[in-house]
């Protein structure tokens, strides 16, 4: 199941990957569109701590594959929160 | 102008004979001028800060040119490219942002003001400096170069090729020895990028100072510092602090790159043109541009060397020099020549001392200078041929 590109819900569907810079997040978001995994970049949740303003949004089950995908292609994490 | 759409080299003919590519590159590929207005149209927001749809469009431009660029130049990571106004911005964030009062820098005598500037300040603040000499044609001694490295040096500081005379410098080689005297290269590449191949790894190029307004094609306002990997992010200080869209609950600078050296609203729009050029530039080739390049420099070379009365300045062979040259001709002074190539034969080119002053103190040229005429992509062998005529027109009547 994967409804990442659809619209917001905060019934634990969804994950938010956090960043330390905005290029990080562009370049998961990047990453990810080319593995064909649905993500969404969005404003980071005001309850998440960030250092960046930007998230991804992923399917929360994903999460295991969407964290090896991102440290595979080098992208560095601040953390996987669920929504 | 008849425009350069499509990856030709040139369709239809210019009113104007341009020999000013070493100032900046014209005309730009249509393929730039279309990518900075439908970057306007359609991305316009602030890259990477808000969060909606067109504030993240514009930030994927600005990945995407940061990794075009990063793999242009082979650096390691996209991320070790900092993006600038120009080389001049450049090369001052790496020589202010690592260099401390004890430190010492070894550079050339064929130097930009780019280079020269900022040094002799650095020098006012406590930083050695030794400036090695070239010979007449603009190359670098490397006797005196091995002996001034025999001194503990932080950085060497070089041109790639000399924005005067085009005299290509031998970079690998410099790097191999900078290095074996424990010093970082950095290398100002605002006359080659696009033009001659370079690779920061295989090179040794630990920071790399290029414009995206000249042999990239991009436009103005657009440039960057790469790091090679021997550059860590806490050996550059930033030279502007400020947002960054990152740690905004912060006061402090962040540390990771590039937001550590990239602070306030970026020139999206520029990058968006400096990424088509770079791409238009890539489906050509390096090496490609390189051969258009060197023909047209070799019939103005050959040419203007048969012109009685006319002193050709930098290196024998095209090989050795980018296509830019400089020239003076007996009788008339330089201002005189760069008049009258452009009123009587639409030919624009640059005279007097370029920026680069040393340069022209190592060639025997200060201060009046020289006429520089310098080719580019879309430079036809018929202008050069041309531009050959006129300056023996300009000869003949000197005599």
């Amino acid at each position: 199941m994967s409804r990442a590109g659809s619209s917001h819900g905060a019934d634990g569907t969804y994950g938010a990957v956090v960043f330390h810079s905005t290029s990080a997040a562009i370049r998961a978001d990047k990453t990810l569109r080319k593995a064909a995994v649905e993500a969404k970049l969005i404003p980071t949740p005001r309850e998440i701590s960030s250092d960046c303003g930007l998230a991804l949004r992923i399917s929360f089950e994903e999460r295991d594959d969407v964290v090896a995908l991102l440290t595979a292609a080098g992208v560095e994490i601040d953390g996987v929160h669920r929504l | 102008m008849g425009g350069t759409s499509g990856g030709r080299f040139q369709i239809g003919v210019s009113e104007v004979i341009y020999l000013d590519n070493a100032a900046t590159s014209w005309p730009k590929p249509q393929v730039v001028i279309e990518a900075m207005a439908d970057f306007l149209e359609t991305a316009g927001g602030n890259p990477g800060r808000s969060g909606h749809r067109l504030s993240i469009e514009a930030g994927r431009v600005l990945y995407d040119a940061r990794e075009l660029v990063a793999e242009f130049f082979h650096a390691s990571d996209p991320f070790r490219v900092v993006f600038t106004l120009n080389a001049t911005h450049a090369l001052n964030l790496a020589m202010r942002g690592i260099l401390h009062p004890g430190d010492r820098v070894v550079t050339t005598g064929m130097e930009h003001n780019s280079v020269m500037r900022p040094l002799r300040q650095l020098e006012r603040e406590g930083i050695g400096l030794a400036v090695v000499p070239c010979d007449q044609t603009g190359l670098v001694d490397m006797e005196a170069y091995r002996q001034a490295l025999s001194v503990t040096t932080t950085m060497v500081v070089t041109t790639h090729a000399s924005n005067v005379t085009g005299t290509i410098q031998p970079l690998e080689q410099m790097a191999r020895l900078a290095h074996e005297a424990g010093a970082l290269l950095l290398l100002d590449a605002a006359q080659t990028a696009g033009v001659l191949p370079i690779d920061v790894e295989a090179q040794g190029i630990d920071l790399l100072a290029f414009t995206g307004h000249k042999g990239l094609q991009g436009p103005t306002g657009t440039g960057g510092l790469v790091l090679g990997s021997a550059i860590t992010e806490t050996m550059i200080s930033p030279l502007v602090r400020g947002g960054t869209g990152s740690r905004s609950e912060f006061e402090e600078q962040p540390e990771r790159l590039p937001d550590r050296l990239e602070s306030g609203t970026p020139n999206t729009v520029g990058l968006a043109g400096l990424k088509a050029g770079l791409e238009y530039v890539q489906r050509l080739t390096v090496e490609a541009v390189r051969e258009r390049e060197l023909a047209v420099v070799h019939i103005l070379e050959q040419g203007l060397a048969a012109i009685p009365g006319v002193h050709l300045f930098g290196p024998e062979a095209a090989e050795n020099r980018t296509a830019t040259l400089s020239l003076r001709l007996e009788g008339i002074p330089v201002d005189q020549v760069g008049l009258r190539l452009d009123e009587d034969f639409a030919i624009l080119a640059r005279v007097g001392l370029q920026c680069a002053p040393a340069a022209h103190r190592t060639l025997g040229t200060f201060p009046e200078g020289t006429v520089r005429l310098s080719s580019g992509l879309f430079t036809t062998e018929a202008e050069a041929r041309a531009t050959v005529d006129a300056v023996r027109t300009l000869a003949g009547e000197a005599a």
